[in-house]
């Protein structure tokens, strides 16, 4: 009877190192990378993390093909590495010593991808399935582009600058019209003259380029009134 | 009689830092930094200052006597001095038009990457998703996301030239709020509108007061990024990087030549803009003074500017060489499975030693994919123009903390810069056509200026197409670098020889009190005219030996850029924009000739 039961646990080793071994059929490397994802707060990869792992396996067998059938057991895991990476099996307990399809397994993991991340509180990154490609997400992207809007808001700025500038131009220019038409009516009653002297208008003189005497000082109320 | 009065600057500061404004351009930025590098690093500055002192003031100084005194435009003050010399002035207003037509781009693309900027994260961060989302687009996996953004979402460039494809309407609403930024600021020009001091206070100019934001903006923003920038990881390694001096560059003719072309072009003499600015100066300018001033901050801001670019492009190197060691040990740690830490930078090549010898045939499968991370090879990536003003900074930006503030910050510095140089090109054209009574009298100054930014958006149009890059690297590299160089040479030639170098000088005497010393003559009469030929010479037998022009065109499928060949109309064009400009200055003096002798005749007849 013991003989019988070491043979069958033998044969079931054997046939387990046959069925989870490097580049074996249907199997699937993992790498982790816990302590750049975690730094400091990064755990020891031991058999309990181990545990964890076929767990969260086994889970997502058991979510994707709904029926209750996969166990912890059948989920094997081989050569773990210092890296942290390991190869691992599902194998499927109706039919004997045979492993459930990849193309099964991969989908299952795809599905299940973010609980099996948040499990070990790491990423697609660095939670690494090597032959699984992850749907990575996209960026946010709101309804209206955002550069349209800040372009929108300049736009009326410059456009309403440039609106007030040429209002005020056509203002002035109107003011203009009418002061010089009265100068000129004035100027028929020879009342007003423009100063000239050596042929540069005074008014252009008259600024803060020539020398300020201090006793002429431009206060109209020293002047006598006449 | 009345003469009609000029209007004027405010004060000689706000002169000043028009000139500045006008000065300090992009070229600072990114044209200088890349030349230190390429010539010999602090190096170069040697033969920078030894231009600077034989050509950039010379010649400034002469523009802004010649408009000072002869208190015209450019075409105006040409005709005083002599009437054949006309075709100048016009030459020189031809170049100030093609360049207002391609440079305003520039403010587009700065505008495009500004309004880009307000996301999180920034768009040049990442490469966006393949279209089943499996990966990152292929072309972005082939180059790098800030060059993706560059290339594909901001440019959407053609593969060639010849590929011209189709209007990007995002370029083009770009370019349009560029000029009509540009136009806010030119629309009423430097006129005063008031009258004498009894009529009271004159309204409020804000156009001349534009010059002072545009002219210290940029520095505010330039000292901001060197405190940051000083501050980066790795830029002591790219201040070192610039300023070790290599002087064995300054035996290659190639240092001078780009020494003196960047003194030329970055003061912005021979597009008419200086004797615009200085034509609105009151006689008794010292123009003597502000022409060392103006100079001199020009080349402090080229140095200033280069520090802060060469303490970015520190940090972006380590960075990439970092990541670049980080690529390395993560392959080996995957491929040997060692455990996470045991390699690390320092221990690398012991340990690339060790694995070598104890797996020998894995390490010589993997051998092809381990880079040889190095430095220097990262600092001697130099790139200048466009692509270091938006790809390299932009890639740094996206590395920083809050990138998005600086991100602002950069570009609102590009677009000071931009409109800065805009404001004067647009003065050198807009001056000269309110100078002119034919037009000035039928049409008032905002619809002249409405009309020169219509038709310019217009033609912009062209560089906002997918092929619009490659015509504007040929407007860029074309359209003003010979010409100016023959005006340059005219109005020297013209004013020492001409005119008279006695007589300029007693103009000189009048105007600011005392006469230009022996310094100033032999650089105007000797040493500037013959800096120019040579310079001439230069750029001819450069063009003659390598016989054809070539373009650097983006290779999608490659993800670099790669050199083609001009196509015959391209070529034609490259022609017809350097002819355009340089013959007017011997049809001016033709046509100047045949109405003398015609009057002659006409008057001999009588």
């Amino acid at each position: 009877m013991l003989r019988v039961l070491l043979l069958t646990l033998s044969l079931v080793a054997i046939a387990h190192a046959e069925l989870c071994k490097p580049d074996a059929q249907n199997a699937f490397k993992v790498r982790l990378s816990i302590k750049t994802a975690l730094g400091d707060n990064a755990y020891v990869w031991d058999a309990n993390e181990e545990y964890l792992f076929k767990a969260m396996v086994a889970f997502a067998m058991r979510r994707y093909s709904s029926k209750n059938t996969t166990q912890i057991s059948n989920v094997l895991l081989c050569n773990v590495t210092d890296r942290v990476s390991f190869w691992f099996v599902v194998t499927d307990s109706s039919k004997n010593v045979t492993t459930v399809s990849g193309s099964e397994v991969e989908a299952a993991i795809r599905m299940n991808r973010n609980r099996i991340n948040s499990a070990f509180l790491l990423s697609d990154k660095t939670l690494q399935f090597l032959k699984i490609t992850s749907t990575l997400s996209p960026p946010v992207e709101p309804s209206t582009p955002v550069w349209l809007i800040v372009f929108g808001v300049v736009l009326c700025l410059i456009v309403a600058g440039i609106v007030f500038l040429i209002a005020a131009g056509i203002q002035q220019r109107k003011k203009k019209n009418k002061e010089s038409t009265e100068r000129e009516n004035l100027e028929e009653k020879g009342e007003v003259t423009v100063t000239v002297e050596n042929g540069i208008p005074c008014e252009t003189l008259d600024l803060k380029a020539g020398h300020i005497n201090g006793v002429f000082a431009a206060d109209d109320e020293r002047y006598t009134s006449l | 009689a009345m003469e009609k009065s000029r209007p004027l600057w405010d004060n000689p500061l706000q002169f000043v830092f028009a000139c500045i404004s006008y000065a300090v351009g992009l070229g600072n930025v990114w044209r200088f930094p890349y030349l230190c590098q390429m010539y010999g690093g602090g190096g170069f500055l040697i033969p920078y200052f030894i231009m600077l002192i034989a050509e950039g003031m010379p010649l400034l100084y002469l523009e802004l006597a010649v408009g000072q005194r002869m208190r015209q435009g450019s075409i105006g003050a040409w005709k005083i001095i002599s009437p054949y010399l006309c075709g100048v002035g016009v030459a020189s207003v031809v170049v100030s038009f093609f360049l207002s037509m391609y440079y305003n781009v520039i403010n587009a693309w700065a505008f495009w990457y500004l309004f880009h900027s307000f996301q999180d994260p920034l768009p040049w961060a990442t490469c966006p998703l393949n279209s089943n989302r499996t990966g990152y687009e292929e072309e972005c996996e082939k180059t790098s996301s800030t060059q993706y953004f560059w290339y594909r979402q901001t440019l959407n460039i053609s593969p060639s030239l010849e590929a011209s494809g189709s209007v990007q309407w995002e370029q083009a609403l770009c370019l349009t709020l560029a000029w009509l930024v540009v136009y806010l600021c030119i629309l009423r020009g430097t006129e005063a509108n008031g009258k004498g001091r009894g009529s009271g206070r004159r309204p409020a100019e804000p156009q001349r007061e534009v010059v002072y934001v545009t002219a210290s903006l940029p520095y505010c923003v330039l000292i901001i990024y060197l405190i940051r920038g000083l501050t980066l990881h790795g830029a002591v390694n790219g201040l070192v990087y610039m300023f070790t001096p290599k002087l064995e560059q300054l035996s290659n003719p190639k240092t001078w030549v780009s020494a003196a072309t960047q003194i030329f072009f970055s003061l912005g003499l021979g597009f008419g803009s200086l004797i615009a600015f200085a034509s609105y100066n009151e006689p008794s300018n010292n123009c003597e003074r502000h022409a060392v001033i103006v100079s001199l901050i020009n080349s402090t801001t080229s140095i200033f500017a280069s520090i802060v670019t060469f303490s970015i492009y520190g940090f972006k190197a380590t960075f990439n060489y970092e990541s670049c060691i980080n690529k390395v040990i993560l392959l080996l740690m995957n491929a040997f499975d060692l455990e996470e830490g045991s390699l690390t930078a320092d221990n690398l090549n012991e340990m690339k030693d060790y694995l070598m010898a104890t797996h020998p045939q894995e390490y010589m499968q993997l051998l092809p994919q381990l880079k040889n991370c190095s430095l220097e090879a990262e600092l001697d990536t130099a790139v200048q123009g466009t692509g270091l003003a938006f790809i390299v900074y932009s890639e740094a930006i996206k590395n920083m903390e809050v990138p998005q503030l600086y991100s602002v910050l950069y570009f609102v510095m590009l677009l000071m810069l931009g409109i800065g140089s805009m404001l004067g090109n647009t003065a050198a054209i807009l001056t000269p056509l309110t100078d002119s009574r034919v037009i000035a009298a039928r049409f008032p100054k905002e619809v002249i200026s409405g009309v020169v930014c219509f038709i310019n958006c217009m033609i912009g149009l062209i560089f906002t197409m997918e092929a619009g890059n490659y015509w504007f690297d040929i407007f860029n590299d074309y359209a003003a670098t010979l010409s100016l160089l023959l005006i340059v040479l005219v109005e020297t030639i013209s004013v020492c020889y001409i005119y008279g170098i006695r007589r300029f000088e007693k103009d000189l005497h009048t105007m600011i009190g005392r006469k230009p010393n022996w310094y100033w003559k032999i650089m105007w009469a000797f040493v500037s005219p013959l800096l120019i030929i040579s310079l001439f010479i230069f750029y001819l037998t450069d063009y003659i030996l390598t016989g054809t022009l070539q373009y650097q065109a983006w290779d999608a499928t490659q993800g670099q850029l790669v050199t083609k060949d001009y196509p015959g109309y391209a070529l034609a064009v490259i022609g017809l924009l350097v002819a355009a400009s340089t013959m007017c200055i011997p049809l001016g003096a033709l046509v100047t000739f045949i109405r003398k002798r015609l009057k002659r005749e006409n008057v001999s007849t009588v």
